[in-house]
């Protein structure tokens, strides 16, 4: 149960926190300028939008979540089951991002599914 | 984007390090934590104990400057080359971290495991496989 719930953290946080920066960075727009201080100025721009400060919460609540499970829990288990994130990944796309998914994206994701489930299944 | 002999060179030595330095961490991040040990109590104390001991330990810093290391790379990579041409390497990263799971933690895997693991690299692969952009660029 306690396992369930941190792979649940870890895969719903680490999603969630990456659409979060994402969306933050289609705020501020591509990078043309990879010149030093322009790179500081793109950083210090990125830390003024709102989503990018709950993108990096989140994504420190994943990684936490993550060294809690390791800590009880082999490698080669957690992070494939991690890979779940592709399917959170795809339908937080389209409900918060307003991303189109190709079809042959969704048979991937589908595909991911049904090695996280193996991998469960693995475990017993 | 020139396509000369020097850029191929640089890309495959950066999608190396991808595939390399990603699984790594992981895999320093949970030799790390099974030294630290889980929290037993949950409790405020207890949580705060194992974060101490978390910041003090080798193993998970090397872990951390190990996915830093990848992040850079990744980031690095993606400046110039297309995003289905870099992704192969995180799917490959899945069975990556199991190899070396296997390898230096002597982790046991067992055959229906790799096969799961094997599934999630192909999925992951046929995801890499589609166009990066969906949406309509605003002009």
């Amino acid at each position: 149960m306690r396992e369930f719930l941190l792979l649940c953290v870890i895969v719903v946080a680490g999603t969630g926190g990456e659409l979060c920066v994402t969306r933050a960075m289609k705020q501020i727009g591509e990078v043309t300028d990879f010149r030093p201080l322009a790179l500081v100025r793109f950083i210090l721009n990125a830390l003024v939008v709102g989503w990018m400060w709950i993108g990096i919460a989140m994504m420190t609540i994943a990684f936490f979540a993550l060294l809690a499970a390791l800590s009880f829990e082999n490698v080669s288990f957690v992070v494939p089951v991690t890979a779940l994130s592709y399917a959170a990944g795809a339908v937080g796309a389209v409900l918060f991002l307003r991303e189109r998914i190709s079809a042959q994206r969704w048979i991937g994701v589908l595909i991911v599914c049904v090695g996280v489930t193996i991998v469960l299944l693995s475990k017993h | 984007m020139t396509d000369s002999p020097s850029l191929h060179l640089k890309t495959f030595l950066l999608i190396l390090m991808i595939a390399v330095f990603a699984p790594l961490g992981n895999v320093l991040l949970g030799k790390g934590m099974k030294t630290v040990g889980p929290a037993t109590h949950w409790a405020v104390a207890d949580l705060w104990s194992v974060f101490v001991r978390i910041c003090s330990s080798g193993y998970i810093w090397l872990g951390v400057a190990s996915l830093m290391t990848f992040f850079v790379a990744y980031m690095l990579v993606l400046t110039w080359a297309d995003y289905s041409y870099v992704q192969p390497a995180s799917s490959f990263s899945y069975a990556m971290v199991a190899l070396l799971g296997y390898l230096l933690l002597g982790e046991v895997i067992s055959p229906l495991r790799w096969l799961g693991i094997a599934m999630i690299c192909l999925g992951v692969l046929i995801v890499g496989h589609t166009p990066p952009r969906t949406t309509a660029v605003k002009v």
